[in-house]
C-alpha cells in the first residue's frame, strides 16, 4: 500500500514561488492500476517525480507499506528505489547499449551475478514480447518497442510498484493499446501495482481501476475509475472526459 | 625538387617523428588529467548529479585561468618546471609538461561539452534504478558519450599539433621548428612548404580516422 499524505511541493523561481502540489493525499492499494489524469501544468509530473524520489516534497509524506520514504538515506534509499520501477514518455534508454544491455543495466548496478543477469534478461525480453530483438539497438526499434524495453528494464529488479510517466503519449493509438495491454498483463501476472500519469482519458478507460483527477496541484476528484468516468462530479473531470469523448 | 627532398628527408622524418611524439604523449597525458577534470566540472555544476558550487567555481576558474594564458607565454613561464621534470630544456621531451598543462583544461572543456550533449532523462532513469553517482559516471555518462568524446579527442589532438609547433619555436624541435628555422630564418621557403604539407597531412589523417571511428561506434546510427 502506498500512502500519500498532504503532499506539497513549492518551487522557488526567479518570478516567484510556484506551488506545483498543494496538498495531495491518496491511498493506493497493492495490485491497483491507479491513474492520475490532468492537463499540462496540473502538477502530475511533479507528483510522479516526488513518488519516484527524483524531487523532495516541500511537506507531507509518501510511504510504502508504512515506511516513510523521505526518511530514507544512502543504502536504504538505493534499496528502496529498486522497489519502484519507472518508465518515461521519452523511454530514456541507453542508446549505446543493446536491448539486452539496457535490461541488464539495473541488474548490473545492483550487483547481480552475470549468469543470473543473462537468465533474467532473457525472461524479461520474452515477457514484453521482444523475442529476437535482444541484440538490436534502440535506434533500430519503433517507439512501441522502445517502451517495451523500458518496461522490461523497469521490471528487472522485481519492483512492487511501476510508475509510468505518460507512457503512451508519444505513441500512435494502435501502439498505445498494445502497450496498455502489456501493462495490464504485467499487473495481473506479477501483481505489480501500477501508477500511470497521463493526460489521455482513453488510458484511464482502458486499464485503470482507480483514478485521481489532478487540477492546480490538488486532486479534484478521486475514486473507482468506472464511477468517476460514468458520473464525474468535478469540472476538471468533466472537461477531461468531454475532451476524451470528442476524440 | 627530388634533390631537395633527398637532402632534407632525414631531417623532415626526424621532425615528423618529434611532432608525433609530442602530440601523442601530450594528448594521452592531457586526457589522464583533463577527462576526470571535465567529468568533475560536469557533475558538480548546479543541477548536476552531485552539485557542489564552491568546487565547481574553483575548477572552472582554474580552467579559464590557464586557458587564457597564450601558449607561447605559458611554455616560457613553465620552462623551469619543465626542465626539472624532463631533465632538459630542449628537445620534444622538454615540451611535454607545458603541452599537458595547456591542453588538460582544454580537454576538460571538450569532455564537459560532450557530456552536456547527453539527454538528462537517461541520467534520471539511472537514478530511479538506484545507481550511485560513480555508477552514473562510469556506466551512463561516459559510455553514452563515447562517439562525442572521440570527436573531441581529434579536436584536442589537432590543437596539440598546433601547440607543439609553437613549442618548436622555443627549442622543442618538431615540424614547427623546421618551418620557422628554414622558412623564416633562412628564407628556404620550399622546406617550409614541405613541413606545412606534412602537418596538413597529419591533421587530415587524425581528423578523418577519428571521425570515421566516431561514426562507426555510434549505435545511434542505424
Amino acid at each position: 500500500m502506498i500512502t500519500i499524505q498532504n503532499l506539497t511541493k513549492t518551487y522557488h523561481t526567479k518570478s516567484g514561488e510556484v506551488e506545483a502540489l498543494r496538498g495531495i493525499s491518496a491511498e493506493i492499494r497493492d495490485g491497483d492500476i491507479f491513474g492520475i489524469i490532468g492537463l499540462s501544468g496540473a502538477g502530475k509530473s511533479t507528483l510522479l517525480r516526488c513518488i519516484a524520489l527524483l524531487e523532495t516534497p516541500t511537506s507531507g509524506s509518501i510511504s510504502i507499506d508504512g515506511r516513510d520514504l523521505s526518511s530514507l538515506r544512502g543504502r536504504q534509499l538505493t534499496e528502496h528505489r529498486r522497489q519502484i520501477g519507472v518508465i518515461f514518455q521519452g523511454y530514456n534508454l541507453l542508446m549505446q547499449r543493446t536491448v539486452s544491455g539496457n535490461i541488464a543495466f539495473p541488474l548490473e548496478i545492483a550487483g547481480v551475478p552475470k549468469a543470473e543477469i543473462r537468465r533474467r534478461t532473457e525472461e524479461l525480453i520474452h515477457l514484453v514480447g521482444l523475442d529476437g530483438k535482444a541484440d538490436a539497438y534502440p535506434s533500430q526499434l519503433s517507439g512501441g518497442q522502445c517502451q517495451r524495453v523500458a518496461i522490461a528494464r523497469a521490471l528487472a529488479n522485481n519492483p512492487k510498484v511501476l510508475l509510468c510517466d505518460e507512457p503512451t503519449s508519444a505513441l500512435d493509438s494502435f501502439t498505445t493499446k498494445a502497450i496498455l495491454d502489456l501493462l495490464s498483463d504485467i499487473n495481473q501476472k506479477l501483481g505489480v501495482t501500477i501508477i500511470i500519469i497521463t493526460h489521455e482519458i482513453g488510458v484511464v478507460k482502458q486499464i485503470c481501476s482507480q483514478v485521481a483527477v489532478i487540477e492546480s496541484g490538488r486532486f479534484a476528484e478521486y475514486g473507482v475509475a468506472a464511477e468517476v468516468l460514468a458520473a464525474p462530479r468535478s469540472v476538471a473531470a468533466r472537461q477531461l472526459i468531454g475532451v476524451g469523448g470528442a476524440l | 625538387m627530388n634533390e631537395l627532398i633527398a637532402r632534407y628527408a632525414p631531417l623532415l622524418l626526424q621532425s615528423l617523428e618529434e611532432t608525433l611524439y609530442m602530440t601523442v604523449f601530450s594528448t594521452v597525458l592531457a586526457y589522464v588529467f583533463g577527462l576526470p577534470l571535465g567529468v568533475l566540472v560536469y557533475v558538480t555544476k548546479d543541477g548536476g548529479i552531485h552539485p557542489n558550487r564552491p568546487l565547481n567555481r574553483v575548477l572552472s576558474w582554474f580552467i579559464n585561468l590557464i586557458r587564457s594564458v597564450p601558449f607561447l607565454i605559458l611554455i616560457v613561464a613553465l620552462n623551469p618546471i619543465s626542465k626539472l621534470i624532463a631533465g632538459t630544456s630542449i628537445g620534444p621531451k622538454s615540451s611535454i609538461f607545458a603541452l599537458v598543462v595547456a591542453a588538460a583544461p582544454f580537454v576538460a572543456r571538450m569532455v564537459e561539452s560532450s557530456l552536456e550533449e547527453l539527454d538528462t532523462g537517461v541520467i534520471e532513469a539511472a537514478k530511479t534504478m538506484g545507481a550511485s553517482d560513480l555508477q552514473i559516471i562510469t556506466k551512463v555518462l561516459l559510455p553514452e558519450s563515447v562517439p562525442s568524446l572521440v570527436r573531441g579527442l581529434s579536436i584536442s589532438a589537432i590543437t596539440l599539433i598546433g601547440y607543439s609547433a609553437m613549442a618548436g619555436v622555443v627549442g622543442a624541435g618538431g615540424l614547427g621548428d623546421i618551418a620557422i628555422r628554414y622558412g623564416v630564418h633562412r628564407y628556404e621557403d620550399s622546406v617550409m612548404y614541405i613541413t606545412v604539407i606534412l602537418i596538413v597531412v597529419v591533421v587530415q589523417v587524425i581528423q578523418s580516422t577519428f571521425n570515421l571511428t566516431a561514426i562507426q561506434i555510434d549505435k545511434r546510427n542505424r
